[in-house]
């Protein structure tokens, strides 16, 4: 299913979601072109995780749409935006803890394939995958640590992990949910040169509440706040705007 | 290696009848039933983690289906077992769909409400299922003309049956699917976010728990040659249930276990106590505050903490 | 016309009995997460005890034998969350199958101490003649009966939104671990919904006495009635126990009455309906 053309990786359009009287999601749009680097900042509390699962399918929005490449997913399961190109981590580590390293990344690989309704052949039949996982776990790093188990590895271990995870599979759309939090400085910047490493066929979108810490990674920013959006633009002119201060100092 | 632990398993399994009167030999193929019914609900617990209550209703099902057309409709045995897993098996697709609107305590509410619901209706529909009486008198399939009647021939039917549910049930466990199912188990979301669809994942092993759900049915009724009610309560289902959770849910074979075990207890001590119901509570009660994940890992734990004190 | 008024009357009464029944076990599940298997058990101590009680000791007053019974099956109950229910905050499925466990030892408890059996229970000697409305003439037991479940209906709803304690419930329900993080003691309120909820069955128990008897088996008659009642109505939801258990008493009233053989079927299909098209039941908040 190839999707029309457009100009834009993601489009969301006036987005709105509201739990109760309060209202999380207030008339959002986005527009972000492909191999764009856009940084999504805000105080905590301002909708930023919200926005993130009405774009990956987990949360359904009250009005208003979500494009990927030009097609309206608005509607769509996760799995099936999974299928048209887009991938995300989340902010809680979300691993398979009991399993190894080669086979959290083979399952993050075998989700797009056919071959993950086979009833009757192993996972091990799948040559193929073994070998794609390592090359992912090369990638980052952690090839070393392929047999051990998840629960074995350090905290920004299995964040590069679940960053394998979600580049294994080529996604044209990459949202990271906080990917730096919680790790020690060492555990940053190797995370840091990661993302910056990101082939640029992938557009990625980030989620981080710190504003310095990624800054330098992003081209674009876009800062929330109480659901809406206040500043959207390049990095300069988004850091000198007078509103950004506000918010931050204000909060 | 696990290949030839498990064939030299069955050789020894089968040479049973030689070793052991007509009592045990029939206590070892109830053994089987249960324990192939314990393992086809170990599918959607230990693999899915979807816990149900209700699954009797697949066991109950078939062996009502397969009574009553062999008995009221003289079919014939091939005949009316391809009928019954077939049936049984649509049954486990539509109330799949039902059950699985929902996941967790909900999942587990619904699944008992329905077998509730068909447990009442055996009792209810007199007319069709005997109701308190049951249906009795009826017949063993004749395989290839060899009758079961004796207990040797019913119990190598029982192994032949049990070996081969199990065996297909190790390839679908240990297949691609059987992965994915478990990472759904673990991770729905991120599941989804990757791609896999987890309500599909869900429903075919609903199915297919029911579907070997109705294959122990079969063996049981042709066990018993009778059934009654009692086999779609909730006691049925919670006996299956005990034997997962008391043989451990972690893996393939732990449910067999348990589920001898508890025939095993329930064989002598209702011959010592009245009251099954009450000891099964207590056991129960004893096996989830006590050993959570099964008698099987416990006693591993066990023989690992002696070791490390004899030290 | 006659017929459809005494099917009607029979319905609401039914449908009284159920909101005795299933309320309890609407908010343990709402606030505890805990499907109390037990539940159907409880209601059937309270019709022993009643039954007991009320044959040995003629002219004893009904209610006087509820609040008594209820008081004593929420004692049980309160132990068991104690002694069993506590240590298993970490296992919500071990939860589920030791309530499982506790309703077969209540049944067969029931066995032993009070035999085979059913045990018919007199219909108080006050009520037991008719009354006459509008030229017709209903049972007077079965109208006090839906007095009463109105009564507790609206003794609920006042507690549930008007003391500190319902305050505290709700937040429960709404949200443990914020309740807890204001300092909402969740744990001793969790024994105090438990109690409550078994003490409401123990009563409703001894108050369906004269129209069920007490006989082995009520409490698996009687649980899958509450499952459908609060599957139906949705979870944590009075007002959804409350306008369940009278289309669940309609239902089952009127199809035992008009399709005798396939009265559980009709008792199901509101609920299939409600499952297909809206799973978190009429009025519930959450999905399990």
């Amino acid at each position: 299913m190839s999707p029309p053309a457009s100009d834009y990786a993601l489009e969301v359009v006036n987005l709105n979601k509201a739990f109760g009287g309060l209202s999380v999601t207030h008339d959002v749009s986005l527009a972000i072109r492909p191999g764009e680097r856009r940084l999504i900042i805000g105080p905590n509390g301002a909708g930023k995780t919200t926005l993130f699962n009405q774009i990956s399918g987990d949360m359904r929005p009250n009005s208003g749409a979500i494009k990927l490449f030009g097609t309206d997913v608005t509607r769509f399961k996760p799995y099936t935006r999974a299928h048209l190109g887009m991938s995300r981590t989340y902010q809680i580590i979300t691993l398979f803890t009991g399993d190894t390293l080669e086979h959290n990344v083979t399952l993050g690989l075998l989700g797009l394939r056919t071959s993950r309704w086979q009833m009757w052949r192993p996972l091990s039949y799948y040559g193929d995958l073994a070998t794609q996982a390592r090359r992912t776990l090369d990638a980052v790093g952690l090839l070393h640590l392929a047999e051990r188990p998840i629960s074995d590895i350090a905290y920004g271990e299995k964040r590069r992990v679940e960053l394998a995870m979600a580049l294994a599979q080529r996604p044209r759309v990459l949202l990271l949910d906080e990917p730096l939090a919680g790790l020690s400085n060492t555990e940053r910047s190797q995370v840091k040169s990661l993302i910056a490493s990101i082939p640029r066929d992938t557009t990625v979108i980030m989620i981080e509440h710190d504003m310095d810490t990624a800054l330098d990674l992003a081209e674009t920013v876009t800062l929330l706040n109480y659901g809406r959006v206040i500043v959207d633009g390049d990095r300069e002119a988004v850091i000198a705007d007078e509103r950004t201060r506000e918010v931050y100092l204000g909060a | 290696m696990k290949w030839i632990a498990a064939a030299v398993l069955t050789v020894v399994l089968a040479l049973l009848p030689f070793l052991a009167g007509d009592f045990y030999v029939n206590l070892a193929s109830q053994i089987l039933i249960a324990a192939l019914f314990a393992l086809s609900l170990n599918l959607l617990v230990g693999y899915g983690g979807m816990t149900s209550l209700g699954h009797a209703s697949y066991l109950g099902v078939a062996a009502y289906v397969c009574a009553l057309l062999t008995s009221r409709y003289e079919f014939g045995h091939g005949p009316a077992a391809v009928i019954s897993l077939a049936g049984t098996t649509a049954m486990a697709a539509f109330f799949g769909l039902l059950a699985l609107r929902a996941t967790g305590l909900g999942f587990l509410m619904i699944t008992l409400a329905l077998s509730q619901v068909l447990w009442g209706l055996a009792y209810r529909m007199s007319g069709v299922t005997n109701g308190d009486n049951g249906i009795a008198g009826l017949t063993r399939p004749r395989p290839f003309g060899v009758s079961l009647d004796n207990a040797a021939s019913f119990y190598w039917f029982s192994l032949i049956v049990t070996s081969f549910a199990f065996l297909l049930m190790t390839i679908f466990v240990s297949s691609s699917f059987g992965s994915s199912l478990r990472g759904v188990r673990d991770q729905p979301r991120r599941m989804a976010a990757l791609g896999f669809n987890p309500w599909m994942i869900r429903w075919i092993t609903f199915i297919y728990a029911g579907f070997w759900g109705g294959v122990s049915g079969l063996l049981y009724v042709y066990y018993n040659k009778y059934i009654h009610p009692t086999s779609l309560s909730i006691t049925s289902s919670a006996e299956a249930l005990l034997g997962v959770i008391a043989g451990g849910s972690g893996t393939l074979g732990g449910p067999a276990v348990g589920a001898a075990l508890v025939l095993l207890l329930k064989n002598y001590a209702s011959a010592y106590i009245e009251r099954w119901n009450m000891l099964l509570g207590l056991v129960f009660l004893f096996i989830v505050l006590v050993m959570p994940t099964g008698i099987v890992p416990g006693l591993g734990r066990l023989a690992t903490a002696v070791r490390r004190g004899s030290r | 016309m006659q017929f459809w008024i005494i099917q009607g009357l029979n319905s609401l009464s039914l449908g009284g009995l159920l909101f005795l029944l299933s309320s309890g076990f609407s908010l343990i599940f709402g606030l505890m997460r805990l499907a109390n298997l037990t539940h159907g058990a409880f209601f059937m101590l309270g019709t022993y005890f009643g039954a007991t009680a009320l044959r040995a000791y003629d002219g004893l007053n009904i209610w006087v034998t509820a609040l008594g019974a209820g008081i004593a099956v929420a004692a049980i109950g309160g132990v068991f969350e104690r002694l069993v229910l506590t240590r298993l905050k970490t296992n919500p499925l071990g939860q589920v199958l030791v309530t499982l466990g506790m309703s077969f030892i209540i049944s067969d408890a029931c066995l032993l101490l009070w035999g085979g059996d059913s045990i018919p229970v007199p219909t108080p000697q006050n009520l037991q003649s008719p009354t006459r409305v509008l030229g017709f003439v209903f049972p007077t037991y079965r109208l006090v009966l839906l007095g009463v479940a109105i009564a507790a209906a609206v003794g609920l709803y006042f507690l549930l939104e008007r003391t500190r304690l319902g305050a505290m419930i709700r937040a429960g329900v709404d949200d443990g671990q914020m309740a807890r993080a204001v300092g909402i003691p969740v744990s001793n309120l969790f024994t105090i919904v438990f109690c409550l909820g078994a003490g409401i069955a123990g009563a409703g128990g001894v108050l369906g006495g004269p129209i069920l008897s007490a006989y082995p088996g009520l409490d698996a008659d009687m649980l899958p009635l509450a499952l459908i009642v609060v599957i139906l109505g949705g979870v944590g939801s009075l007002l959804g126990a409350f306008i369940g258990s009278f289309v669940i008493g309609f239902t089952y009233t009127f199809g035992t009455a008009l399709f005798p053989e396939l009265s559980y079927i009709i008792l199901f299909l509101p609920m299939i309906f409600v499952i297909a098209f809206r799973p978190q039941g009429l009025f519930g908040r959450l999905s399990a």
